[in-house]
């Protein structure tokens, strides 16, 4: 066991964890952030994704001694008040089923917009490709990212 | 107008709510005496619906939420009837109580079971709302009138709120006939409303199974065996050193690592020394062998037998033959099986994601040898279903750890637990025939199946039975130790891709277009049909011109898009579809589908056309990708590396959905969509490429 101290959605929570625990099982097991969701545990599904300083990162192969003093934020803090132009446009276009996937999904698309404000269907192909939804939501996800950079997505 | 006479204590019960309200409870219609008898005296009135004095209304959803919608279009019928506005309603996942008629989700059959007794709650509790407020103002009731959320004295125009009058409401006892509205004044049925539980899901709120946090819980890690093994001996050596591991149980086969986070009882469990003993181990290609005997052979006991096929084929000028494979599917749903139990004193208290809650119910019981009326269940929302959580091994599983370690657990699988664990869809063969007579009609269609633990790998009178003067069915069932279970519209998955496929054969033998001989068959079925036919002849007619019509069925090749038509009838609804399709440098390619649905009446049309694109993606990718195979018992996809899920390059950039326009009942959406879209593509491969698709998945061809 060891003590890291990790920045958090803007806050710094000290935890106790083995150095070789996925930080998706310290934010979820340790500090109850449990919106980061566990699909695969071998990054290939996204439900995971979290962001370490601004790029979408897969939390469950992250060893959490590899994060260092890196700002980490989760689908808790992507907004204070749930208003994420992404988050509103996944309401707007009604997206989810089962929903499990979907904070994931929005995390990778968050990231996406930091750095491609208008991105075009190939784009969103290219940079969702790693998240999976198993109901089939691709269209409506498509459709709340496009809507959510209409509105000035980056937020 | 529709009006139903009931008495009031075989429907619903009305008591107070604290704090000055009403609070009304749902009983079952149909339920059988001693039930009925038992219930008065042991359970509790259940709160399905509730109206504070400040008029917040509660709607219980007492479904399990799966991602079919139910959480948002179940209470949507009690609203539309108790006539208040959607705004003010709050939906609450209930959990699993006997006065609830159906709480399962499976055979699509929420809405349908549902239908006529959700609205006449929301009715019923309308009425009394109204009588109450009639009786304040010492008014006949005839002169009030209850809409969007108040009570209205129509000769006055004085006005009170629903919860002005719940707590009197309340009090009333009597309610004899419950009337329903016109549909045509229908305000919330037939909008689009989204998913009541959006706002947190996209901001990460804890509601799955997995998410369950509780005092003392331990995160559970169980190491179970692969198909045909037993555990003989085991060593915990080493698991008891890793920090953080509490404690190792065994129960039967599975050895459980109980720890204080999920990570130490996984690496806890991966330390396990286990010793297995062999029992039968299988594989895939023995499944294939065995199958490809059976399906030479005659049932004694055919599923349908019009005519004689055997004359029919032996005398035609023309057989056609083709064989189809399918492989077993896991249900991969997103949120892996998981279950907290906390078994103590004679009780157990369990919670987490079930399809089917009484179930789960009644085989922890069972277990644990305890009274039913001892185990409480109580339902998450769910990462996915598509039939994996029907089961109840996992639930069971998580009961009898808590039994046997005494401490509460949350019992997780990996995805990998979750591959080899599975209740898959079985693997089968298919060997279709058909005689085409001289005058070019077809006169015999005889299907030989095989499939793994599935007695009836078919549907006997899918179409074109009734169309066909001989007509037969034999399925043969190869018993095996891989356990199968219902995975979304079972045996419609598969089979549909099979007809539709050899109805395009002979189609193509024929020098027919596909859709008029689909429609031709139909007429026959209609006019001079052969045995039964359980399927209305002028619906499917219908979905099937509609889909032609929007797909511009005909045009081949254009701009390099080849169409292929796909249509099935299940779970009440008719579904027709028309998939644009190129393939790109060997690559298949799913532009567009077009898609026209009976359903019935739609309650929500965005929920619904959501079920649509979804099922209809799942189709897709399956067909595409889908097949998990076995050596010697153990599964040899074990993740989303090797077992591949459609993937947004994947997915078609659009779907095109259109309703035929109904005032009839409601019927099931959360399945039908799914199994049409499979030969809707795997024909437009053909039309592409002239290379039949008789194996699935598609990913196993190579196109030039």
């Amino acid at each position: 066991m060891a003590t890291y101290s990790l920045n958090i959605n803007g806050k710094p929570y000290p935890v106790e964890a083995a150095p070789d625990t996925p930080l998706l099982w310290v934010l979820r097991d340790e500090l109850n952030l449990v919106g980061t969701k566990y699909g695969c545990g071998v990054a290939q599904c996204g439900a995971c994704t979290v962001h370490l300083n601004d790029t979408a990162m897969r939390s469950c192969s992250l060893p959490v001694s590899a994060v260092g003093n890196k700002k980490i934020t989760t689908i808790e803090g992507l907004s204070e008040k749930g208003d994420h132009p992404l988050q509103l446009a996944w309401d707007e276009a009604d997206v989810p089923q089962c929903g499990y996937c979907q904070a994931g999904q929005i995390m990778t698309a968050a990231a996406l917009l930091k750095h491609n404000a208008n991105p075009t269907d190939k784009d969103i192909d290219k940079a969702m490709a790693g998240n999976i939804c198993r109901c089939g939501t691709y269209k409506r996800i498509r459709q709340a990212i496009h809507l959510a950079a209409q509105k000035g997505g980056k937020s | 107008m529709n009006t139903m006479t009931v008495s009031r204590r075989s429907f619903i019960k009305v008591s107070a709510l604290a704090g000055g309200g009403l609070m009304l409870g749902f009983k079952v219609i149909a339920r059988s005496m001693e039930e009925e008898a038992t219930e008065e005296g042991v359970y509790s009135l259940n709160a399905f619906l509730k109206i504070d004095s400040k008029g917040i209304v509660t709607i219980m959803a007492p479904n399990p939420e799966v991602g079919q919608g139910v959480k948002t279009s179940l209470p949507m019928l009690v609203a539309e009837e108790l006539d208040v506005k959607w705004e003010d309603v709050v939906v609450e996942q209930a959990p699993l109580n006997r006065s609830f008629e159906r709480q399962v989700a499976g055979g699509s059959g929420s809405i349908r079971s549902s239908w006529e007794s959700f609205r006449k709650a929301g009715a019923g509790a309308k009425q009394l709302l109204t009588e109450a407020a009639a009786k304040t103002w010492s008014v006949n009731v005839s002169e009030c009138l209850a809409e969007n959320g108040f009570v209205i004295h129509k000769p006055s125009g004085k006005k009170l709120g629903y919860g002005e009058v719940a707590g009197k409401a309340s009090t009333l006892t009597t309610l004899a006939e419950i009337k329903l509205k016109d549909p045509k004044d229908y305000k919330i049925i037939g909008t689009r409303v989204r998913n009541v539980d959006t706002k947190n899901i996209v901001t990460g709120k804890s509601l799955y199974g997995i998410d369950t946090r509780r005092e003392g819980m331990f995160y559970t890690m169980v190491a179970r065996p692969t198909f045909g093994k037993k555990l003989k001996s085991f060593d915990d050596v080493e698991t008891r050193k890793v920090p953080g591991v509490k404690n190792v149980v065994r129960w039967e086969n599975r050895v459980a690592v109980l720890a204080t986070s999920t990570w130490a009882a996984k690496k806890g469990r991966d330390a396990l020394k286990l010793e297995w003993e062999d029992e039968k181990l299988e594989s895939t290609i023995d499944h294939q062998e065995a199958f490809k005997k059976l399906i030479q052979q005659k049932h004694d006991a055919p599923k349908r037998n019009d005519g004689d096929v055997d004359k029919s084929l032996a005398g035609s000028k023309k057989v056609l033959e083709s064989t189809f494979e399918a492989p077993f599917l896991p249900h991969a749903s997103m949120e892996p099986m998981n279950f907290f139990a906390d078994v103590k004193d004679g009780k157990a208290e369990v919670y987490g994601p079930t399809q089917t809650p009484a179930r789960t119910r009644t085989e922890i019981a069972k277990a644990l040898n305890i009274f039913e009326d001892n185990v409480t269940v109580g339902m998450s929302r769910q990462g996915g279903g598509f039939g994996r959580r029907l089961q109840a091994d996992y639930s069971v599983e998580a009961a009898m750890i808590s039994s046997i370690a005494k401490a509460p657990v949350q019992v997780i699988w990996t995805r990998e637990d979750d591959m080899q664990g599975g209740f898959y869809r079985p693997t089968g063969m298919y060997r279709y025939r058909a005689a085409i007579t001289d005058n070019n009609e077809l006169d015999a269609w005889y299907l030989i199946a095989a499939a793994s633990n599935q007695p009836n790998a078919s549907r006997e009178n899918s179409f074109p039975a009734g169309a066909v003067p001989n007509f037969r069915i034999d399925s043969h069932n190869l018993e095996s130790n891989i356990t199968i279970g219902p995975w979304r519209a079972p045996n419609h998955n598969f089979i549909a891709f099979a007809e539709e496929t050899f109805i395009d054969e002979i189609a193509t033998e024929l020098k027919k277009d596909a859709v008029a001989l689909r429609l031709e068959l139909l007429d026959r079925a209609k006019n001079n049909k052969f045995g039964a036919v359980t399927y209305d002849v002028d619906k499917y007619k219908a979905v099937i011109k509609t889909a032609a019509e929007m797909g511009n069925w005909g045009k081949q090749g254009k701009d390099g898009i080849y169409k292929g038509f796909g249509a099935h009838f299940s779970f009440g609804t008719y579904v027709a579809q028309v998939a644009d399709v190129s393939i790109e440098a060997g690559k298949v390619r799913v532009h567009k589908i077009y898609c026209a649905v009976d359903c019935g009446r739609v309650i929500n049309p965005s929920g619904a056309e959501n079920q649509i694109e979804g099922g209809i993606i799942d189709g897709i990718g399956h067909a595409l990708f889908g097949e998990l195979t076995f050596e010697k018992g153990v599964a040899l996809q074990k993740n989303f590396n090797t077992y591949k899920l459609i993937r947004m390059p994947d997915a078609p950039l659009a779907i095109e959905v259109k309703f035929i326009d109904t005032e009839a009942s409601p019927q099931g959406l959360g399945e039908p969509c799914l199994p049409p879209v499979i030969p809707a593509i795997t024909n437009a491969i053909f039309a592409a490429t002239g290379q039949r698709v008789r194996r699935l998945p598609v990913s196993l061809m190579t196109f030039s």
